[in-house]
């Protein structure tokens, strides 16, 4: 924590947690927001300051879908080097996923990736497995997992597909008021599939992934977490079909919530192309159908958050034949931008809105208490950005370890000036 | 092809470069070969068994003057866990001055092409295309008919698993063929129509069969089918080409079969043999083609 005091004078503030939206400036003391004004009007003296005239700032960006690949696949990423690159996209707090080698089913694991020694640049909370090993047939100690510092439970990578196994941790997530995040693939019916199914993927010759295979697992799921009352979360929801159950279950009141990705949201299945590895990625890509049915839900509210699934990979294990090539593409660094190219200057969704789902939300789905708003007392995580200044996304200059992003040479509007962590500067453009 | 030399799939070609290569290949039908890729090293990387391509391309190539190299995925060190793209770079590092892929990966060859600047011919990639078998069966079928345009050209059967299918379907909508494609839906998805406005789709060949020019019938790609079971007795009864069925068909109607057939199959064996098949000669005229093809993307014109 930094002993510095900071303040950020002159920038416009969008804290929708607070329903909050105008000139105001910060005091930042002890990784904590001391102090909140209308622009001038602060009492307390900061020993350094930023000036954001001009710019938004909101409360730190949270993205609770990442794979830092520490412990085991360093080669692909670090935790140091993950959360650098988080902190570059404008991102104060990761939630990374339990997929690692080992993979994260105990609490020594989970205590190990918290360790300062792992160099994190951000706030790391990192999701404990499910079963033992993400096997899908054990449940690991919930419990002593959350004590350890897990948020959620997931096998993320594999879907929990055993139903009993399901209802157990819904149940036992439930108790310890934690989420289910479930990656909703149906194996059985996705076995050798590497995009989804549909014109490209005959065009290509490459085999196709039924929508039904989200959508059945994901409407089974609600069905669960109606009878156990538990906090079903679905990952990278990816169709139109999954979307609907979701929103009906939240007519129904129940605890169900969703993220999806930028990638879903600024692509189809078409932009594969001539088998772009860098378009590979699970969920695939989906429809134009699927795509504008997701940003009608980012745009109405039942969809959640915005969330990575940032997934790096090696150059050379992407440089393969397209069924080969490992899914996943990183997103830490590209978010924003994305964000704001397309939901915001193209489909008009407001900025308030985007805070919501990539800092307000992810703070609630995750319970991730005293984060996700700039309200006096609460952590003095804070991103700053330009939300009209245009850029152009270099995937070889990125600060993850991996540039495998269909992104390299996007134009992008809304770039990422300085993001904030416990007070102090942890990226600064 | 003067963009890339590359020789990737037939949906990107213009329906200029195509009646090119094929003119190309019927001088080379009609003249004796002349040593056009004499001291030239092509590279033939077969990850798959091969009987005709491979074998054409080669009598192809040595037809022309070239020297051949043969890699096959089990005697080389590919076995031993070499990448695609590190046997490419190894072999173009050897002086190759092409390379053939045959490759159960859809878009293998293209991602030689990226990779490499060599030439890189598509011998046939997954499901995806078997450009020089378009051509070729597009060279047989304009020896006997002609024009393409207009022309009433049936497949039948393993559509979904057929690159043979993908390179036929767009070379002959560039030239104003109708296409009718017909099979059971396991084998025929509804988004197989996507591929171009010129195709119909049946499932029933006696309907598929009436009144057509040209019938190509399809093997069951039982290496492909990744866990499908399908009846076999029921697939015959429903899809085998008959002499009965071949009947609907217009009088002189060609029948034929990329290969390998299975006989009493997909097809009658009486019928493989019979006065309106044109198997063999589609095999011979491989070799024209191939020739064509590697004068064409070794710049030797």
């Amino acid at each position: 924590m930094a002993r510095q005091t900071l303040s950020i004078r002159n920038g416009f503030l969008i804290d929708p947690a607070q329903r909050l939206e105008g000139k105001y400036d910060f005091l930042l003391k002890d990784g904590r927001v001391a102090e909140l004004a209308p622009a001038g009007k602060l009492r307390g003296r900061a020993d350094e300051t930023i000036n954001a005239r001009g710019m938004v700032v909101c409360p730190g960006l949270i993205d609770i879908h990442v794979h830092l690949r520490e412990p085991g696949q360093q080669h692909k990423e670090s935790i140091a080097t993950g959360t650098r690159s988080a902190a570059a996209g404008g991102f104060t707090s990761v939630c990374c996923m339990p997929n690692t080698l080992p993979v994260n089913d105990t609490p020594e694991i989970t205590r190990w990736m918290l360790d300062p020694a792992r160099e994190a640049s951000v706030n790391v909370f990192p999701v404990g497995a499910a079963t033992v090993g993400s096997m899908g047939r054990t449940l690991t100690d919930f419990a002593a997992l959350k004590r350890a510092g897990a948020v959620a439970i997931s096998d993320d990578g594999k879907p929990i597909l055993e139903e009993s196994i399901m209802r157990q941790a819904l149940m036992g997530a439930g108790r310890l008021g934690i989420p289910v995040i479930q990656h909703a693939e149906d194996t059985r019916c996705t076995e050798s599939a590497v995009m989804n199914a549909g014109p490209t993927a005959f065009r290509l010759g490459l085999r196709g992934w039924p929508t039904e295979a989200e959508s059945a697992v994901v409407e089974r799921d609600i069905q669960l977490a109606a009878e156990t009352k538990g906090h079903y979360h679905v990952a990278h929801l990816s169709t139109a079909a999954a979307l609907k159950a979701v929103r009906k279950a939240k007519r129904e009141r129940l605890r169900v919530t969703c993220e999806i990705t930028p990638h879903h949201f600024a692509m189809t299945d078409e932009d594969v192309g001539e088998y772009n590895t860098n378009c590979k990625m699970n969920p695939p890509l989906r429809s134009a159908f699927d795509r504008e049915t997701l940003i009608a839900g980012l745009s109405d509210g039942s969809i959640d958050c915005i969330a990575t699934d940032h997934a790096p990979h090696a150059a050379n294990e992407k440089n393969q034949e397209f069924d080969r090539a490992p899914f996943g593409i990183t997103g830490l660094e590209t978010a924003l931008g994305l964000a704001i190219s397309i939901l915001h200057a193209k489909h008009k969704i407001p900025l308030r809105r985007i805070v919501e789902l990539m800092s307000a939300n992810p703070a609630r789905v995750m319970g991730l208490t005293g984060r996700g708003t700039l309200a006096v007392g609460s952590q003095a995580d804070v991103t700053i950005f330009d939300p009209a200044k245009k850029w152009t996304y270099h995937a070889q200059q990125a600060l993850s370890k991996s540039k495998n992003s269909p992104f390299d040479e996007w134009q992008l509007q809304g770039k990422v000036l300085a993001a904030v962590v416990g007070g102090s500067l942890k990226f600064s453009a | 092809m003067a963009r890339t030399r590359s020789l990737l799939g037939l949906e990107h070609l213009t329906a200029d470069e195509i009646t090119h290569l094929l003119k190309l290949a019927r001088t080379m039908q009609l003249r004796k070969p002349r040593p056009l890729l004499r001291g030239k090293r092509i590279a033939l990387l077969f990850y798959e068994s091969s009987t005709r391509t491979r074998v054409s391309f080669e009598f192809a190539a040595k037809l022309l003057g070239a020297h051949t190299a043969l890699i096959s995925a089990t005697a080389s060190s590919i076995e031993k866990g070499e990448s695609l793209v590190d046997t490419g770079k190894t072999l173009q590092a050897l002086g190759a001055d092409c390379i053939v892929v045959r490759h159960p990966s859809s878009g293998a060859p293209n991602v030689l092409a990226r990779n490499l600047h060599i030439p890189i011919i598509n011998a046939g990639d997954g499901m995806h295309e078997h450009p020089t078998q378009g051509l070729l069966d597009a060279f047989t079928m304009l020896r006997h008919k002609k024009p393409l345009k207009g022309l009433r050209v049936i497949m039948v059967g393993d559509i979904q698993h057929s690159r043979v299918v993908r390179s036929n379907v767009h070379l002959l909508a560039k030239f104003g063929a109708s296409i009718t494609l017909c099979g059971p839906l396991e084998l025929l998805p509804e988004t197989a129509a996507s591929l171009s406005p010129a195709i119909k789709i049946t499932r029933h060949i006696q309907e598929a069969v009436r009144k057509a020019d040209v019938v190509m019938m399809l093997r069951i790609q039982k290496e492909r089918l990744a866990g499908l079971k399908l009846d076999v007795g029921k697939y015959i009864a429903d899809y085998q080409l008959t002499a009965e069925r071949l009947r609907l068909a217009k009088p002189g109607a060609l029948l034929m079969h990329p290969g390998p057939m299975i006989r009493g199959m997909e097809i009658q064996s009486e019928l493989a043999d019979g006065h309106q098949s044109v198997v063999e000669e589609q095999v011979q005229n491989g070799v024209y083609v191939r020739m064509a093809v590697l004068a064409t993307c070794l710049g030797a014109l």
